[in-house]
């Protein structure tokens, strides 16, 4: 079996270190991949096309945006299997033996809970200036929702996940991991209402204040943020029920 | 020293990746214990991050990101745009998306490998191999 | 809906997936209704996209309105979806088969997993919109995407049962993610060469600057085709399969063992024709002994007779019947790989047929497990008397299995039989029969069994899986068992019946695409 293993990666490895011979140079400017067509008009007409300088942003949120679409469902995907996978209904589920006792100390300590209190509020406004500010900066509704995420998983490991809990608590989760992609999704539905395809934001120029071009600006802006919502709440998902191997009691 | 010069260094970070590539890969597929496979299951998903991103890579090329003044309009003033100056960023958008399925993946696997343990008692794949045997098969 | 009905077809199973999330979690009587409607509306979209493409050829649909670039002859910018009759027909399988285990799953899912019922239908429904969004796309990478999200949810689907299928679908994440990233892997360097993420400009940047001879496109067509057979279960990468369909929860089994391994030779077909195209899959390579093509049929040979070996060997029906979807996988893969239009054609009728058939049988085993509560065969033990009806629906998804007109299975059978003949490919002729000629044991094994008790006394019966909750055994087969068992059996049959028009149908798509010029 080992033998077998070595023999499959070194099999792996040698065909694509054979086909690393014909790539073009690291770093080429007129590689397909850099000087391509495809390339090339991301770069030069995204400042016409949607008025929105981070070109990262503008391919992400926009010309693939359904990918991104996906991509949030993803998470969500993530965040409800985890659930179901390993969330413990205290039924006993079908006769596993109970969870390890948690070994928290009573009393949460006292610098770890104070710096927290220092960290947070200005780490989530942060978070939102990241996710604010994705258009003209590298940021945008992943990091965004990551950082916030973050916010409420440093809460966790500071006071135990149950006082997290009470201020996310399980339904809330759910509820903000769906309307993230509501967002999302709601955005492209509008388009397609309006009569034009799906995902095709300049359409929404005529709800919105603001020319055609402005308002695939403006849609990315609200995507983005569907995408912060869901993250923010799959991922405090993931870890309060990985670190409480489902039950959503005690903590690390 | 030629092999040196045309095969490896204009290519050193495709090299790389294949390298890390292998590592991660066997863990996946040798290693005993749960948890290193799913170490090396994000090894391997790094290493195609690492991939993607070096197709994009430009030789003195900037972030992806336009200056205000290259903008259209009065305001901006509308400077015309170098395609040499800014990185491709098609394949930094792609591994987003990467980054995210890795994460789903690996959140899922850590789940099921916590269900395992608490299943089996163990998370050797040996272990719960010779318990499985006990029980009455197909 | 008129245009807009191809992205109908994905957003449907994706909006009820968030209204479970909303109202479900809260109301678990309304899991099952909002998850049957959401199913309907995806088929009546996509019954609406396939009159259209039968009417124009092919229907493309523009996501986020990006048209390509040069007034619509340059690359894309953007994604598109491109729908011809071959993807149409899958997403026709798909959304019926769909709708026809959510009907079955009435009784199953709350038996199956009584505390995560709306967990279970919102990963339902989003497997479902990961499997049509994968068939109906035509960029590389957004099939990517999709794929992970069928993988995720299906990952989930298993791990939701006994302890067993969690160790199983820890096997089918490590198995599926390397299967995955070698798919990526493959988009890597077909990027890397070309610069384009749409299939069709891949294809047109290879014949433009012609990097049909380049090592990065050879690499990348090898890596994508490992990727796609690790996930499709073509032998020697099956193992991962057996396990985890056999341990999953009724449901799960029922919707991933007819859909999950066909819609991934799907998409090997899609990137032979579309992306490589069928001329540089089947010509041979400079250097190598022996035809790429050659290779690949010999291979899935073996997988036909390595899998139905292995299905006569075991004495569970669940077991056996994973077994015959790897010999199952090796017929198409063998048929879309014996570089003749006809080969192509079968294959392509035989992932319809096939996943009728195996649904079919997977439905009728369930409602076996649920009666008798278990799946040794000794359980089948004088059947026939006991439930006529649920072992009739039976005995026509295995006549069809064996091949025995005029079910489908029969002229999908022919139609590979006829093209490995006319390649010259006996050995693959000589795998297809020997398959068939297993099946009739196999199966009249069964019948003689079930048709003719034998007196047994009363010995323990072995319980299918010891870890699993007791089954209950129930007393009636619940019509929402009963009606999509019927429904799958009588479309053995009208595929069978309309087996021309659906030919015609596929023959028309792979002839518009001009890959067969010379029509043998």
């Amino acid at each position: 079996m080992k033998g077998l293993a070595l023999f499959a990666v070194a099999f792996t490895g040698a065909l694509l270190l054979y086909a690393t011979g014909d790539f073009p140079d690291w770093g080429s400017l007129d590689s397909p991949a850099n000087g391509g067509e495809l390339s090339t008009h991301y770069i030069k007409e995204v400042r016409k096309e949607t008025e929105v300088p981070n070109i990262v942003t503008a391919v992400l949120a926009d010309y693939r945006g359904f990918d991104t679409m996906f991509e949030t469902v993803v998470v969500f995907v993530a965040g409800i299997a985890i659930i179901a996978v390993l969330r413990d209904f205290g039924n006993g589920s079908r006769g596993y033996p109970p969870a390890l006792a948690n070994n928290l100390p009573e009393e949460p300590d006292l610098i770890v809970t104070q710096t927290c209190n220092l960290v947070i509020p200005v780490l989530q406004i942060f978070a939102l200036y990241v996710l604010a500010h994705g258009h003209h900066s590298p940021g945008g509704g992943f990091q965004g929702g990551v950082m916030l995420g973050a916010s409420y998983i440093l809460i966790a490991l500071a006071n135990g996940v149950e006082a997290a809990m009470k201020i996310l608590s399980e339904r809330k989760i759910l509820l903000m991991a769906a309307t993230g992609i509501l967002i999302y999704s709601g955005t492209g539905l509008v388009c397609l209402l309006l009569g034009e395809n799906f995902l095709d934001y300049h359409v929404l120029s005529r709800i919105l204040p603001t020319d055609p071009i402005m308002a695939r600006s403006h849609a990315m802006l609200f995507v983005e943020t569907g995408v912060a919502f869901t993250v923010t709440a799959v991922m405090f998902s993931i870890y309060a029920n990985l670190a409480t191997r489902g039950t959503l009691k005690g903590g690390l | 020293m030629e092999f040196f010069e045309q095969l490896i260094i204009p290519k050193f970070n495709y090299w790389i990746y294949v390298i890390l590539m292998m590592i991660g890969m066997r863990a996946m597929i040798a290693k005993n214990n749960l948890v290193k496979k799913l170490i090396g299951m994000a090894i391997f998903q790094t290493a195609i991050i690492l991939f993607y991103v070096s197709i994009g890579v430009k030789e003195g090329a900037n972030i992806p990101i336009l200056d205000h003044h290259m903008m259209p309009g009065e305001i901006h003033g509308g400077d015309p745009v170098v395609v040499a100056e800014f990185a491709n960023p098609l394949p930094h958008v792609l591994m987003l998306t990467a980054i995210v399925v890795g994460v789903a993946t690996l959140g899922l696997a850590l789940a099921m490998s916590q269900k395992i343990y608490r299943a089996y008692g163990t998370l050797e794949e040996d272990d719960i191999l010779s318990q499985i045997k006990l029980e009455p098969n197909d | 809906m008129g245009e807009q009905a191809p992205i109908v077809i994905v957003l449907a199973p994706l909006f009820g997936a968030l209204l479970i999330a909303f109202v479900g979690i809260r109301f678990k009587a309304l899991c099952l209704p909002v998850t049957l409607g959401a199913l309907s509306l995806s088929l009546a979209a996509t019954v609406e996209t396939f009159r259209t493409v039968l009417a124009r050829g092919e229907f493309v649909y523009l996501l986020g309105g990006w048209k390509r670039l040069q007034e619509g002859d340059g690359i894309s910018i953007g994604i598109e979806y491109r729908v011809d009759t071959i993807s149409g027909l899958v997403l026709l399988v798909i959304a019926a088969v769909s709708l026809l285990v959510a009907i079955y799953s009435r009784t199953r899912v709350v038996a199956d997993t009584p505390d995560r019922v709306p967990y279970y239908y919102m990963l339902y429904l989003l497997l479902v919109a990961g499997l049509a969004g994968m068939t109906i796309t035509n960029d590389a990478f957004n099939l990517y995407v999709l794929l992970e999200i069928s993988s995720l949810t299906s990952y989930a689907l298993i791990a939701v049962g006994s302890r067993r299928a969690v160790l199983s679908a820890f096997n089918y994440v490590i198995m599926g993610t390397i299967g995955a990233s070698f798919y990526l892997l493959g988009i890597g360097y077909l990027y890397i060469k070309t610069g384009v993420l749409n299939m069709q400009d891949i294809h047109a940047v290879i014949i433009a600057n012609d990097l049909a001879e380049s090592p990065s496109i050879r690499v990348a067509s090898v890596l994508i085709l490992m990727g796609v057979w690790i996930k499709m279960a073509f032998f020697p990468l099956h193992a991962w399969l057996p396990n985890a369909y056999s341990y999953s929860p009724t449901t799960t089994g029922a919707l991933m063992a007819p859909l999950v391994t066909k819609v991934m030779i799907y998409i090997m077909i899609r990137m032979m024709v579309t992306v490589f195209g069928l001329d540089y899959s089947f010509r041979a390579t400079p250097g190598m002994p022996l035809h790429w093509s050659n290779l690949v049929v010999t291979l899935s040979s073996i997988a036909i007779v390595a899998g139905s070996v292995m299905a006569l060997s075991r004495r569970d029906l669940k077991k056996m019947l994973t077994y015959i979807i790897i010999a199952e996988v090796g017929y198409m893969v063998g048929g879309a790989w014996l570089a003749n239009e006809k080969g192509m054609t079968g294959a392509v009728y035989h992932i319809v047929s096939d996943a009728f058939m195996t649904l079919c049988l997977f439905l009728a085993v369930g409602v076996i497990i649920a009666r008798t509560g278990q799946s040794r065969i000794e359980g089948m033990n004088g059947l026939f008397k006991k439930m006529p009806l649920t072992m009739a629906a039976f005995t026509i998804g295995a006549l069809s299995m064996i091949g025995l007109p005029p079910t489908c299975g029969f002229f999908s059978k022919w139609y590979l039989v006829g093209a490995g003949i006319e390649a010259g490919q006996w050995h693959y002729v000589g795998a297809l029969l020997f398959s068939s000629l297993m099946n009739a044991v196999i199966f009249f094994r069964i019948f003689e069994m079930a048709y003719f008790p034998k007196e047994v006394n009363e010995a323990e019966p072995a319980c299918f899986d010891p870890d699993a909750h007791p089954l209950e055994t129930l007393e009636k087969t619940p019509s929402s068992m009963a009606i999509p068992l019927w429904i799958s059996a009588v479309t053995l049959i009208v595929l069978g019946v309309f087996n021309y028009t659906i030919v015609q149908w596929i023959a028309s798509a792979l002839q518009s695409l001009n890959f067969f010029p010379a029509a043998g």
